[in-house]
């Protein structure tokens, strides 16, 4: 699949999730948009897992940290043929297994997330199998950037490079915001890759909307002996004009007016993109 | 740890002193271990503590330490278990089932991680160092977590057979040791693995409901009150969760005084799992729970602080003669 081809599905990904979130009446629209890219090259380019393999104990294993996103998530999954994509018109109905946060009760799912701070440990002991294994599993999380004031986090990658987990890697959504606001106001966690650093991974700062730039982080061979930490630098609300970099995004769900505005904006891009090939 | 008349009486029974559980709890896992590459071992600077020195020069490829990060220690345990290891979490009660609770809640249980948390010198282990190192909180929170086996065994014999049972288990499990050298109350190895109580003295005046390190008091109580021509029954109770709701209506019916004992709060510990049960059956019958009272626990090593709530057999016998008698104070 082309990076163009990861584009135009992206098009598809973003109104297949913005019609989830409607029909669930919930969902956490803006980190959702800031880690769909980052999902699809996971999933499409990265992961060596399938939907046949998920029982394959020399999978690769994915931890969504940020269970928040889920939403996202699930339309990844679906669009890869995890389940049906008709399954993600029940998303936090009643009765559903498709929660508002990952479960495992869901093909693909590893971990059962959504409070904060919890992935990352997780991912270090998933390595830590790997490696007493001497499987040829990598391990991947993501993380988000607000979600970093939760200590455990630190405590997970301090145990991440005295362990020399070199087959972790932890991806930073880098969207600047939360719930409250700026990141950086709320609780700021300044200098980043210094931080990264000083606990002993190798850090790796992406545009995380870039397919080549993220295929090439995320597949490069791991530096011996050292985490690799990737800051994707991301757009809160990404590809919806209205809804980029607007803190109430973060768990706003559109209004019809709003979902037929974001249409019109995600038909222009796909028509453009479109364009390009045709060209 | 006993008064001059209950050693006389451990004596009288024969009782064999056994050794620590922590430490029966540590060989057993090494001799699992041994023959199971995948059981993994994880500490929190508590190796130790846990008595896995052994185990830890024996198979260093076998445990991992994280460090004093017990939220770590929960989250790595989890990983371990949800990719093909068969991981004990191993850390001091006090600490394992507060500072990571959540960990506990969401990576372990409800993620359904074949995991074992294992809280070391639980209970009023600590004695004398003070409520911070405390675990009298931890039945009554993990009770209230879906998909949790919570284990906390009487004597040496039991913890060998919860730990097989703990390491063979296909689901989250939590073992509660103490750190005192306890005595061998059953003459063979149990069964535990349908979570049943264990009858270890059979009467129908009235029934002591007792797990953990508590257990030995209740059943020195039993035979006090054999001389005076009361029969009680004593039954241990190692798994709290599931509770054993046979055992615990047939003694409420059939015995005409119920007492629980357990070195934990008497609020949401094995006390209250036996009164929900008997109550929700609709039986009556006069009933006490004995542990820490809601108050900032006395200072004093482990056997002070059970003599002062009443956990040792002379306040025990009382206790049942009171309730018996149908002194409202009991």
């Amino acid at each position: 699949m082309t990076d163009h081809d990861l584009a135009l599905r992206a098009v598809k990904l973003r109104r297949r999730f913005l019609r989830l979130i409607v029909d669930a009446g919930a969902g956490h629209t803006g980190g959702g948009l800031s880690s769909m890219d980052i999902l699809q090259v996971l999933y499409r380019r990265v992961l060596r897992v399938t939907p046949d393999t998920v029982k394959d104990p020399n999978r690769d294993r994915f931890v969504q940290s940020k269970g928040h996103c889920v939403e996202a998530l699930y339309t990844v999954l679906a669009d890869c043929g995890y389940f049906e994509e008709a399954a993600l018109e029940t998303v936090c109905h009643y009765q559903s297994p498709f929660v508002g946060h990952p479960t495992r009760k869901i093909r693909g799912i590893e971990v059962n997330t959504g409070a904060l701070g919890h992935g990352l440990p997780i991912a270090v002991g998933m390595a830590l199998t790997a490696r007493m294994d001497e499987a040829p599993t990598r391990v991947f999380t993501l993380m988000g950037d607000g979600e970093l004031a939760e200590g455990s986090n630190w405590e997970a990658a301090q145990a991440a490079s005295h362990y020399r987990l070199d087959r972790l890697v932890a991806i930073l959504d880098h969207n600047r915001l939360q719930i409250t606001g700026k990141t950086r106001d709320v609780m700021s966690n300044e200098p980043l890759a210094d931080k990264w650093r000083a606990f002993g991974w190798h850090v790796c700062p992406v545009d995380g909307h870039d397919y080549a730039a993220l295929t090439e982080a995320l597949t490069a061979p791991p530096p011996e002996g050292q985490p690799l930490c990737i800051i994707a630098e991301t757009v809160k609300g990404k590809g919806i004009s209205f809804m980029e970099n607007v803190g109430k995004w973060h768990h706003g769900v559109p209004s019809p007016a709003e979902f037929a505005q974001a249409m019109v904006e995600l038909d222009a891009a796909d028509a453009a993109l479109s364009k390009e090939v045709s060209a | 740890m006993f008064t001059t008349e209950a050693q006389a009486m451990i004596a009288r029974l024969g009782l064999k002193k056994g050794r620590a559980n922590l430490e029966v709890f540590a060989d057993t896992l090494q001799e699992l271990a041994t023959a199971d590459r995948n059981i993994i071992a994880v500490t929190s600077d508590s190796r130790g503590s846990g008595k896995l020195g052994p185990y830890g020069q024996a198979l260093p490829k076998q445990i991992v330490e994280v460090g004093i990060a017990e939220q770590n220690l929960v989250g790595i345990t989890a990983g371990l278990a949800l990719s093909g290891k068969k991981s004990f979490g191993v850390s001091p009660g006090c600490f394992l089932t507060a500072r990571s609770l959540e960990q506990i809640k969401n990576d372990v249980c409800y993620s359904n991680a074949p995991a074992v948390l294992v809280g070391i010198s639980s209970g009023v282990s600590y004695g004398a160092l003070g409520s911070t190192h405390h675990s009298l909180h931890d039945f009554a929170v993990l009770r209230a977590i879906n998909n949790l086996t919570i284990i906390a065994p009487a004597d040496n014999l039991e913890t060998r057979a919860a730990v097989r049972y703990a390491a063979a288990a296909k689901r989250p499990v939590f073992l509660r040791f103490g750190k005192a050298a306890m005595y061998d109350l059953h003459a063979t190895d149990p069964v535990l693995n349908e979570g049943r109580a264990l009858t270890l003295r059979d009467g129908n005046d009235v029934a002591f409901i007792a797990n953990g390190e508590t257990v030995v008091h209740a059943l020195l109580a039993a035979e006090a009150l054999a001389a005076v021509g009361i029969n009680a029954r004593v039954l241990s109770l190692p798994t709290i969760k599931p509770l054993d709701t046979a055992a615990v209506l047939a003694a409420a019916r059939e015995c005409r005084a119920l007492i629980t004992v357990e070195e934990h709060s008497v609020h949401g510990g094995l006390g209250e799992a036996v009164a929900s049960a008997v109550l929700s059956a609709g039986v009556s019958v006069p009933f006490r729970i004995v542990g820490m009272p809601d108050e900032d626990t006395v200072t004093g090593a482990q056997a002070d602080i059970f003599g002062h709530y009443g956990i040792s057999m002379e306040g025990l016998r009382d206790l049942a003669q009171n309730l018996l008698r149908g002194n409202s104070k009991g």
